[in-house]
């Protein structure tokens, strides 16, 4: 159950690893398909914390082309709705997001990642 | 009381055994929902205004259900793989994160609207191993400063929790203020033994200038009332300031439970004219 509106915002954690570190990379992916119920409200809302070219990447990564490369000025319906479904309904189930900069990987399962570190790697 | 975090370590205190029991039991389900609701009123957030909020030391989402139902997108982490998986066979929106918080978080900066934590972080205050990264204040002081940094300026992140002596207080007020939060504890029926809840209630911004809101006080009877009257109070306020919008309508609920019935799902629940109303909770 890793949403693509998660990984978003989720940057490697390892002590010292403090630049390069996002977006992790998804690996061997799983992904499922789940309805959301539709919030514009939310949508725009969240649109300014977004960091666009990760989202575009983590969505080619599990499958979905759907967004545009730039994020476009006029938010409209149909744009709104492709983002809705790529940030809130495609679920990660298996396989792992792997640090740009420190290449810790991080494993997916059951819908989890793991996010737990080994003794030497906590700041 | 008894003191769980006295016993083992959390990921092994909840096993599938206890996880499984921690949930079922109704009358910690009226507890957790109760002082979740609580949480949510200090945390403070605009009606109506759709948040991405954190649940940490979410469990089973004995929480995380409230905040579905009350139309918020949220991320849960824990250390007990059981209380998770408990959560995933409960069917939370919200997505699970297995992590010790002691370790830290990794979110980018300003990525919540706000986080809440019931009954956890007095697991904090006990360490397992003697490596001197896993001192309580270290780990306390890796937690706080990298939640700080993971919610929006300006926000809240309230923590009901258990302490043990004033002593604790102290440590963790002053580790979140150096960590650059401000705020400090509520106090909810102080001088009630059984309504007794403490509340750390923590400010991203606004330079210490917000108010630390006021702990609830009155008459308590033993029997569970100053709890009934909280929730009325809430209410109250609730219709004051117009109910928030729930994301999930009566279609999309109806729609789901039509999946969970193709999947074969047992015990979804049938259709009325209740469907998709708020619950009232009834004590
Ligand atoms: C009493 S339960 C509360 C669960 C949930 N918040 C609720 O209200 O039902 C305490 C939870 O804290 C979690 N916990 C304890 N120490 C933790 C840590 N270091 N990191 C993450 N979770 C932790 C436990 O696994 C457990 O699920
Ligand atoms: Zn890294």
């Amino acid at each position: 159950m890793v949403r693509l509106i998660t990984h978003n915002l989720l940057a490697c954690h390892v002590k010292g690893c403090t630049s390069n570190n996002f977006p992790l990379e998804f690996k061997d992916v799983q992904v499922e398909l789940r309805d959301a119920e539709f919030n514009s409200d939310f949508l725009r809302g969240f649109i300014p914390k977004i960091e666009w070219k990760a989202l575009v990447d983590a969505a080619r990564q599990v499958g979905n082309t759907s967004l545009p490369l730039e994020l476009p000025e006029m938010l409209d319906d149909d744009f709104l709705k492709s983002l809705h479904h790529v940030l809130l309904e495609i679920h990660v189930e298996e396989g792992s997001m792997t640090c740009p900069n420190c290449h810790h990987v991080y494993p997916i399962s059951n819908g989890i990642p793991n996010m737990l570190l080994a003794e030497h790697e906590i700041g | 009381m008894s003191r769980p975090e006295l016993q083992a370590p959390p990921e092994i205190y909840y096993g599938d055994v206890e996880a499984k029991k921690y949930t079922k039991n109704t009358r910690n389900q009226q507890i957790q929902a109760d002082m979740t609701y609580r949480a949510l009123e200090l945390l403070n957030l605009l009606p109506d205004e759709p948040a991405m909020l954190l649940d940490i030391g979410c469990g089973s989402g004995l929480s995380g259900e409230i905040l579905d139902e009350e139309g918020y997108i949220w991320t849960g982490v824990d250390i007990a793989p059981s209380m998770l998986e408990v959560a995933l066979e409960r069917e939370v929106e919200g997505d699970l994160f297995l992590q010790d918080i002691g370790q830290g978080f990794g979110f980018r900066p300003g990525s919540f609207d706000g986080a809440i934590s019931v009954s956890v972080l007095q697991w904090l205050l006990n360490a397992e191993t003697s490596h001197p990264t896993s001192s309580p204040p270290h780990r306390l002081n890796r937690f706080f400063t990298t939640l700080h940094s993971a919610l929006r300026n300006p926000s809240r992140a309230v923590f009901q929790f258990y302490p043990s002596s004033d002593d604790q207080i102290q440590l963790i007020s002053s580790i979140a203020q150096k960590a650059g939060f401000g705020g400090g504890i509520v106090v909810d029926y102080p001088n009630s033994k059984k309504a007794k809840k403490v509340f750390l209630c923590l400010f991203v911004g606004g330079g210490g200038a917000q108010q630390v809101p006021q702990g609830l006080d009155g008459e308590v009877e033993e029997d569970g009332k100053a709890r009934f009257e909280r929730r009325r109070e809430r209410e109250r306020t609730r219709s004051n300031s117009g109910k928030r919008k729930p994301i999930k309508g009566r279609d999309w609920i109806l729609k789901k439970k039509e999946l969970y019935r193709k999947r074969g799902k047992e015990s979804v629940p049938r259709d009325s004219k209740f469907t998709g109303r708020k619950r009232k909770p009834v004590f």
